[in-house]
């Protein structure tokens, strides 16, 4: 296959997490994207680049949304998708991931779509398939291309990355979102804030590179895009905060949260939403809301980052 | 034992039971040190001895490792005792306290025997079993520290365990002072260590895996040193990883109480961020922690607040390392590792060679009640001859254990066992 040149896109064999790509890695993504989306909002969406590979979608952790939007982006580059269930196969009766891996690879796809619960596996997989290998989120670690389709986003409306200020609130310390985002921000010159209760913040997040704070009011002032992150139900009844009612009290988006951000702010959640929870219904129908447009970005970005892998290097950069 | 008497000449002999630095000879005859000394070759060689140059060589005390996990019974795939006395035997070694957690637990008489017996019948070092606090390890009840005791057991503790009940731990404390029994006890409080799987902190945060706290170890490390206060019972604290466990430990000492303590070579090498993209050798119990922390257990050794070294050698199956980071099983193989990772740190100039290699003979020796661990005449000959200096690459393919997960897989060490010997008998000799 080809060989790693960090700071080109197009040689690289795999898409495992932001950490590593530099700021031209990141907008020349950006900018195939923008290409996709137009494809996307064509009646005629298949472009043929992908005609005759092969990309599989393997989530050992259930997620329509993600799923969906990978399958739909590899369908509209012209490649067969073939979606593996795991809840039917081999990997629930004890089959080791790298055992997986191999069986997959013995089928010669051209790319692996992976989610995995686990921080790590995913890389761990790439290393055993001859196959490119995308990331679709593993554990509390990665999931590049929310981050990437949140950057796409916010540059479509603010033209820019630079010098906003973005504030990402909640459940910081089990969102491999979160993590994703701040390292592509900070690689993009953005001001990063997390803003969530303490129990909900990683150890040493002081030092990755965020304004830390613990009042939605003070994160979110003068704030150019609010980001919220979904907290998971286990998490919410007395383990990590005290109840929902309390959680939405302090860190619920509502009107009066939101009007501390500046005017013109972009409300974003990756999705799926907990409504009265992370997030006030009229907020996240309101018109600063820019979570419908996060889920069409999701594609062109997908269609992206797999054009960037495998349609440029199986085409003869070998 | 008919073996031909052995005599190692012209060698460097270090031997901290006796603070001995001195070149000299060391006569074995009939499995014991007949004399070990600058003078010894003065009564002359016994006939027909086996002469040894040891010119160049340094003769330890062959060293005796206090914390050893082994498959057999239950997990022979892993370890048997016969592959971990091979792999002890290249590592210097030539006795190893087996924990009790095989499967069956060693928590009665019955398998306490077979462990000896199997270990009388297949291994090339000495085997001391260690057994349960508590049957079956369940945390409930104590064993039969009197019978096992009586059966020649010489420590007890829970393995990798902790036990969490503050009210048994403290009557097994009473019963065992009774005894003159050692409680060995690995602390780290399982619900405030959660799901965590490294050393809690930065470098964990960005990885997206649970971290364990510090306090995980010293909370309960601090419950048993104010019960080893109320009870008065042998404590030792098997296997600490923080600079703050080394100063809790220190001042139980002052306070004069019966206490020591034991570090694994693993964490006065190795730091947190060995851990690299996920490596899962380097997935430990306790974490691996951060670099002050191996700092603060290198002081600890160097000014004795930490007793010995042990290899904690714990052997795991390729299929339960080659996992995503948080599901591998945690351990490292490291009988053979032991001595040369330890001399890193003679060759560095941070602990004397004296101090190191007491942390690994006569101190264990002296913990466990073992007539070990040192050259002095009449004790078993238990040695090992060792080049100092002698560079080697630990690759894969010189692992004697039956698993390969070493922490130390292609690490560059300066100091190779050449030769070691169990009473008396040769049990491993390096290719020169």
């Amino acid at each position: 296959m080809t060989a790693p040149a960090p700071s080109l896109p197009s040689r690289r064999r795999h898409l495992i997490g932001i950490a590593g790509l530099s700021p031209q890695d990141i907008t020349e993504l950006l900018d195939l994207a923008e290409a996709e989306v137009a494809v996307s909002r064509q009646v005629e969406k298949k472009k043929s680049v992908l005609k005759g590979r092969t990309q599989i979608n393997l989530f050992f952790e259930a997620s329509t949304r993600t799923q969906a939007s990978f399958e739909l982006a590899g369908k509209r580059l012209g490649a067969d998708v073939m979606n593996m269930s795991v809840a039917s196969s081999s990997v629930k009766k004890g089959e080791t991931l790298i055992d997986t891996a191999m069986t997959l690879n013995a089928m010669r796809p051209d790319l692996l779509v992976v989610r995995h619960h686990s921080a790590g596996a995913v890389a761990l997989l790439a290393q055993k398939v001859a196959c490119s290998v995308v990331s679709a989120g593993d554990g509390a670690h990665e999931h590049p291309t929310q981050a990437l389709l949140d950057a796409l986003t916010i540059r479509r409306h603010k033209g820019r990355i630079a010098t906003l200020i973005v504030a990402i609130c909640g459940d910081v310390l089990h969102s491999r979102v979160a993590r994703s985002n701040i390292i592509l921000l900070n690689v993009l010159g953005a001001e990063v804030r997390v803003v969530a209760p303490s129990t909900l913040l990683p150890s040493g997040i002081e030092q990755m590179g965020v304004k830390v704070f613990r009042r939605m009011d003070e994160g979110l002032k003068g704030a150019d895009v609010v980001m919220m992150l979904r907290l998971q139900r286990e998490r919410m009844e007395g383990a990590f905060v005290p109840s929902v009612r309390e959680y939405f009290r302090y860190f619920g988006l509502d009107a009066t949260k939101l009007a501390y951000a500046k005017p013109d702010a972009l409300v974003m959640h990756p999705g799926p939403m907990n409504r009265g929870v992370e997030i006030a219904s009229e907020i996240a129908d309101g018109p600063m809301s820019v979570i419908e447009e996060q889920v069409e970005m999701g594609v062109a970005v997908r269609m992206a980052v797999i054009e960037h892998l495998i349609g440029v290097s199986a085409g003869g950069n070998t | 034992m008919s073996e031909r008497p052995l005599v190692v000449e012209t060698v460097r002999i270090v031997d901290p039971s006796r603070k001995l630095d001195a070149v000299g000879t060391i006569i074995v005859d009939n499995g014991v040190i007949a004399a070990a000394g600058p003078g010894a070759l003065n009564q002359g060689r016994p006939d027909g001895a086996m002469v040894i140059d040891g010119t160049g060589l340094t003769a330890l005390p062959g060293l005796v490792d206090a914390r050893v996990f082994i498959g057999e019974p239950g997990g022979e795939h892993r370890e048997t005792i016969a592959s971990a006395s091979r792999a002890a035997a290249a590592g210097g070694v030539t006795s190893i306290l087996t924990m009790p957690d095989t499967d069956p637990v060693i928590d009665d008489v019955a398998i306490a025997e077979f462990v000896m017996r199997t270990a009388r019948d297949t291994a090339l070092v000495n085997v001391f079993p260690a057994a349960a606090l508590t049957k079956g390890l369940r945390g409930k009840e104590m064993t039969e520290i009197g019978l096992l005791t009586d059966a020649g057991v010489k420590a007890f503790t829970e393995g990798r365990k902790t036990l969490a009940d503050p009210a048994l731990m403290r009557r097994i404390m009473t019963y065992a002072r009774d005894f003159g029994a050692v409680v060995m006890h690995e602390t780290q409080d399982a619900a405030l260590a959660g799901g965590g799987v490294m050393n809690e902190g930065l470098y964990a945060s960005w990885l997206g895996l649970p971290g364990i706290p510090g306090e995980a170890e010293i909370i309960p490390l601090e419950r048993d040193l104010r019960l080893a206060a109320l009870t008065g019972c042998r404590y030792h604290a098997a296997k600490i990883s923080l600079g703050e466990s080394a100063a809790v430990v220190a001042a139980a000492k002052r306070r004069g109480l019966s206490v020591t303590a034991g570090v694994s070579i693993n964490h006065l090498s190795l730091n947190e961020n060995d851990v690299g993209q996920y490596r899962t050798y380097f997935r430990l119990s306790p974490p691996l922690r951060r670099e002050e922390d191996r700092l603060a257990m290198v002081e600890a050794l160097a000014d004795g607040t930490v007793d010995i070294i042990v290899s904690s050698h714990d052997p795991q199956d390729a299929d339960d390392k080659r996992r995503p980071f948080a599901e591998a099983e945690a351990g490292a193989i490291g009988l053979e590792t032991l001595l040369p990772a330890a001399l890193r740190l003679y060759h560095s100039g941070t602990v004397p060679l004296m101090r190191l290699v007491e942390a690994m003979t006569s101190a264990p020796a002296a913990l466990l009640g073992l007539d070990r661990g040192t050259l002095k005449p009449g004790a078993p000959a238990d040695l090992a001859l060792v080049d100092l200096d002698r560079p080697f690459v630990f690759t894969e393919d010189l692992i004697c254990s039956r698993s390969k997960n070493s922490a130390f897989e292609n690490a560059r060490f300066a100091g190779q066992v050449l030769r070691t010997i169990v009473a008396g008998r040769t049990v491993f000799e390096a290719a020169r």
